[in-house]
């Protein structure tokens, strides 16, 4: 009875075993492989999670060794003193202990841990002391509930949700340095193939940087529970080629357009109390609690990724935000569906 | 009065009624009862946090999934996570210290019985507290008002501006009750274990289960001040006015983090050393040697204490301090390993050479060591502060507490309880169903708990209701969610087990186990006074010198 | 079978010494507040310096040397009345006792007229500043826990008025002194932090 007992359970084991390993291997790939819109730690494209790529691997190679070693020698006295059949009779020999052996085992880790921490100061050192070159590119980030404020101090510009960067390829470091700020609660920037996450904290201003190699749409998410839509306070960092971003510099430098092919739109948006959160440059619309909204159609998504920058979810989302991102801020004006359509029109001017 | 007694006792309960059998429990300073009704309480938490997991675990299988609301799914893991530390944790280190310290030291009961019963009923009422929440303000035409700042939280979410309502008072109060029974509890089992030790007894032969609990409790009086400190300075904040985490005032939104963690870190380590001490006590017993290094044992765990006091901002390394300050704190976390590692080696050694016996509380130790082992390692990478700056706040880290504490506290934990079930309780627990609840719960935890660490690596961060297609998180959520489908399973045939066997189980004797320490002498269950006779020891295993008589452990230690 | 009677009987009962339960819990008491109280200094001393508005600290504060010296005096008064009780005497002692509570009184009442003065002269409240809130915050826990072990000394005074305490009862006694000599020892250390540090 027993044996069959362990027959069956030996050979569920085995089940479980192969399946671990089909899903292990079936992720392997996106860990470490190359499939867009996968944000692997170990796809890095950018300093400065290039180098903590390089130090996780000594890191995972250690804790491999010390797993191989340590669960080996388990398996090991498992097997070899298990107990068997005419055993019953005698208890095995006695042992208190050894301080040779409890010596050994303590002096091993100490240096392992110390080889820890020569790596660990080295790597933090490295990212933390860096100091901004002149060719640097400053932004400041500013967190809030549920979506990110991008402000280009130097070059006069704001916009949300999209941080635009240019590659820093052969031709000079051109490395961009962030402020973090936050405007209610804790936040956290975490952009996984650029750098490690910092948290954004109200009252408080940290600062990291990115150098990223390579042209491209980047993603991430806030990465501190920050309310309801948390999970909806989704990242894109665009690396542009260094020319290509000077160009979408100057563009996004520009007030907003002076198409007027939607006035009934631009009615109704200036004579509700759009203009109290929003702001667009050159308007009166001077609002300081939403996204800014001069180049709205030059980003790809709405509400900071809950939605992409169609016609219907710019409308979806105007007549009653609540569909879109449950909780939001963003108050339901109570449009009718006319006004809903001009005020689209509207917007859709803003390029 | 004694003839309820005595029947409680003998378990021929038929001739007493529910009303008395209540009334008895309610009324009860006894040890024994006090500790069997906390550490029932707390399943019976974990089973409702555990069905809280299974919901949000539904939630995530698919993306973009629509079965539960924003607010529900944040309340959910809130709830989740301070019911599984507070109301099933920490009740079952108070349960295990209060059952079995008196029992070990050779004492009739604890140092103070009406103060351990008190500390019982301030944790019951803390969670009835902390639940009722749910109909609380504005109740439920408000879908209820169960907190949802998240387990440890977060300044200034927590503040009047952002948590309007009354949720988060619910979280500090009810905390603030558990928190005195604790309190309470921990200088009772410190009391016991100084001052009751029967004759012979020296510090260093006391089982290492009590040393273990000793420093446990030491540590809860040291950190759960920082707790409760934080949490009246936030009730100031949000009644009185007062500034202590408002950033609009000047106040810090760090320190808030700061003070909780310095109670979080040591927390974690007061969860685990019991889930050691059952397996200190298991292991040595299966593999039919004493525990190997008892004296090392001792210091190694004194370490980890004093250590842990030293390592808490490694679950802060993102909120911008200084490189030194980084620094410093990996340094520590490091250090604290190495202790940690010299438990496990005892544990080993004290395998190696031994007759090792597969019984149910033997394989739950195994898996907590492979487990707790990968938890450890884990853990160091995780006090790597530039690789902690990628993997906190993700499910890596998540993943990495859940092996802990599932992996970790709960395996060990189930150790205890398979091996000391029959002491309490007189009969021992069947034993088909329980390799059906421990295969079952470690296929259902390695298949949730190793995926998940896959989606922290691809940057699935943590307490998020939901996510989009295409971040390749998909078919690990999936995975994640049926191991714990499994799980949930392998818990009710635990469940179904303890209930059963307490009718019908096989009669247990005193010590089915051929074990060494006082408690195996006592009748199962014992009797109201423990001893008959105040015993006196001369060894750490007085049940072995009086089985080999002919090599006693006193001639030896 | 091996049962509980099966192990040897009491062998060095006499010489089996062990701390008394009650001094162990009230040691273990005593450690735990302290942890409460350092995290409430910690606080104060980090937000030294740090509020935006409102009166600071040298601007308001005025140093309380005759409460500190009342408080510090009951602490000698109540080991005086614990030598009167060993030594039998009741009257002393329960003269000794009842100074211990009017210096504790002179003490609260020397708050009471100080927090009074702050509120209606300087407009120092809890919820002013961040001095305000660590000040009143800190002070308040210690004030407290002064407040709970008067109503543990005036419980002893009746109970020993009505003559129920009696020189056996001693080691009882003592646990309240320890708890009383705690609050005193706590005070030295917020009076340092908050008028001599702070300032």
């Amino acid at each position: 009875m027993r044996i069959r007992h362990h027959k069956i359970l030996r050979t569920l084991l085995l089940f479980a075993f192969a399946f671990a390993c089909v899903v292990f291997a079936g992720h392997v790939e996106p860990v470490l492989g190359n499939t867009d819109g996968v944000t692997s730690i170990f796809r890095p494209l950018s300093q400065p999670a290039q180098e903590i790529k390089e130090t996780s691997f000594l890191v995972l190679a250690i804790c491999a060794v010390i797993f191989v070693v340590v669960a080996g020698l388990l398996v090991y006295a498992l097997v070899r003193f298990r107990h068997r059949a005419g055993d019953e009779a005698s208890e095995p020999p006695q042992v208190y202990g050894s301080n040779q052996i409890e010596l050994a085992w303590t002096v091993l880790p100490i240096l392992i841990v110390f080889v820890l921490i020569l790596v660990t100061t080295r790597t933090i050192a490295d990212i933390q002391n860096r100091k901004a070159p002149s060719t640097a590119v400053q932004a400041t980030v500013v967190g809030h509930q549920w979506w990110w404020e991008i402000r280009y101090p130097e070059l006069g510009i704001v916009t949300a949700n999209e941080l635009h960067v240019p590659a820093s390829d052969g031709r000079g470091s051109q490395p961009t340095f962030l402020k973090l700020q936050s405007a209610d609660v804790a936040h956290s920037f975490w952009v996984p193939q650029l750098a490690g996450k910092t948290d954004v904290i109200p009252n408080r201003e940290n600062l990291m940087w990115i150098e990223p190699t390579k042209p491209g749409t980047y993603l991430g998410n806030c990465a501190e529970y920050c309310g309801t839509q948390h999970a909806r306070m989704l990242l894109r960092v665009v690396v542009h080629p260094p020319d290509e971003f000077e160009r979408w510099a100057k563009e996004q430098q520009q007030s907003a357009s002076a198409d007027s092919s939607a006035p009934e739109g631009r009615k109704v948006f200036f004579a509700n109390s759009c203009v109290n959160c929003h702001t667009i440059s050159g308007t009166s619309a001077q609002g300081k609690f939403g996204p800014d909204l001069t180049h709205l159609m030059s980003r790809a998504v709405l509400a900071s990724g809950a939605a992409p920058n169609t016609t219907d979810n710019l409308r979806l989302w105007i007549r009653d935000p609540q569909k879109i991102k449950l909780g939001c801020l963003m108050p339901n004006m109570q449009l009718t569906d006319e006004e809903v359509n001009q005020v689209v029109a509207y917007l859709q001017t803003l390029k | 009065m004694a003839i309820q007694e005595v029947a409680l006792t003998t378990g021929r309960a038929s001739s007493i009624s529910l009303v008395d059998r209540l009334h008895g429990l309610v009324v009860t300073v006894d040890h024994k009862k006090l500790g069997l009704m906390y550490i029932g309480t707390a399943l019976i938490y974990l089973v409702v946090a555990g069905l809280m997991a299974v919901a949000m675990r539904l939630q995530l299988a698919v993306p973009v999934n629509t079965i539960l609301e924003p607010d529900v799914f944040n309340r959910f893991f809130t709830m989740h996570g301070t019911s599984m530390v507070f109301l099933v944790g920490m009740p079952i280190v108070a349960g295990l210290g209060n059952y079995l310290v008196p029992l070990m030291i050779g004492a009739r009961d604890m140092a103070f019985p009406r103060l351990n019963a008190f500390g019982y009923w301030m944790f019951v009422f803390g969670g009835l507290l902390l639940y009722f929440s749910y109909l609380g303000a504005p109740g439920l035409a408000g879908h209820g008002s169960a907190p949802d700042i998240g387990w440890f939280a977060y300044a200034p979410l927590t503040g009047r501006a952002f948590s309007r309502g009354n949720s988060t008072d619910y979280w500090i109060l009810s905390l603030l009750m558990t928190s005195v029974g604790s309190t309470v509890s921990a200088i009772n089992v410190i009391a016991t274990a100084v001052a009751l030790r029967c004759p012979g007894m020296k510090l260093m032969r006391m089982p290492l289960f009590v040393w273990l609990m000793i420093v446990v409790n030491f540590m809860i009086l040291l950190a759960l001040p920082a707790l409760s400190a934080a949490q009246i300075m936030l009730l100031i904040d949000r009644y009185l006015g007062g500034h202590f985490f408002d950033t609009q005032a000047g106040g810090s939104a760090v320190i808030w983090q700061h003070f909780f963690w310095i109670f979080g870190h040591p927390e974690v380590y007061i969860l685990i050393i019991p889930a050691f001490a059952c397996v200190s006590e298991v292991v040595p017993v299966f593999s039919r040697k004493p525990i190997f290094g008892y004296p090392v044992m001792v210091g190694a765990t004194v370490m980890i204490g004093l250590i842990s006091t030293s390592v808490w901002a490694h679950h802060m390394f993102s909120v911008g301090m200084t490189s030194v300050g980084n620094t410093f704190f990996a340094i520590s976390t490091f250090t604290v390993a190495v202790p940690t590692g010299i438990k496990i080696f005892n544990w080993l050694g004290t395998m190696y050479g031994g007759r090792i016996r597969f019984d149910l509380p033997m394989l739950f130790c195994i898996a907590f060591l492979f487990q707790f082992l990968i938890a450890g390692l884990t853990g160091m990478m995780l006090g790597v502060a530039p690789l902690n700056w990628q993997l906190t706040d993700s499910y890596f880290v998540v993943a990495h507490f859940h092996y802990t504490l599932v992996g970790g506290f709960l395996f060990g934990i189930f150790a205890g309880f398979y091996y000391w079930y029959p002491k309490a309780v007189g009969r021992l627990l069947n034993r088909r169903l329980g390799l059906w609840h421990f295969w079952l719960f470690v296929i259902g935890f390695h298949v949730t708990f190793d995926t998940m660490h896959f989606s922290g690596l691809l940057g699935m961060p943590r307490r998020i209701f939901t996510y989009d297609l295409g971040r390749g998180w998909d078919t690990l959520n999936f995975v994640t969610t049926l191991g714990a489908l499994l799980q949930a399973v392998a818990i009710l045939l635990f469940a179904i087990n303890v209930v059963r066997s307490a009718k019908k189980g096989k009669l247990a004797g005193n010590d089915p186990w051929d074990a060494w320490t006082l408690e195996w002498t006592t009748s199962s269950p014992p009797p109201d006074y423990n001893f008959a006779t105040t015993p006196s020891v001369r060894s750490r295993r007085p049940l072995w010198d009086l089985k080999h008589p002919e090599d006693p452990d006193w001639q030896y230690e | 079978m091996i049962n509980d009677a099966s192990l040897p009987l009491t062998l060095e009962a006499s010489d089996w010494k062990l701390p008394s339960s009650r001094k162990v819990a009230i040691v273990c008491l005593i450690l735990t507040e302290t942890g409460l109280f350092s995290i409430f200094v910690a606080a104060y001393l980090f937000y030294l310096g740090k509020s935006l508005t409102g009166p600071t600290p040298s601007e308001v504060l005025e140093t309380p040397i005759i409460p500190t010296i009342c408080l510090l005096g009951s602490s000698l008064t109540i080991m005086l009345a614990e030598r009167a009780l060993r030594r039998e005497n009741r009257r002393p002692f329960q003269l000794w006792w009842a100074i211990t509570i009017l210096l504790a009184v002179v003490f609260m009442g020397a708050t009471a007229i100080e927090w009074h003065r702050l509120i209606t002269v300087h407009h120092l409240t809890i919820s002013t500043n961040l001095f305000g809130t660590t000040f009143y915050s800190l002070v308040g826990l210690h004030a407290s826990h002064v407040i709970v072990g008067l109503c543990l000394l005036t419980l002893v005074l009746v109970f020993s008025l009505r003559g129920l305490v009696t020189p056996a009862q001693h080691q009882r006694i003592e646990m309240v002194s320890w708890y009383w000599h705690f609050v005193d020892a706590i005070w030295v250390i917020v009076f340092t932090v908050v008028y001599v540090i702070g300032r």
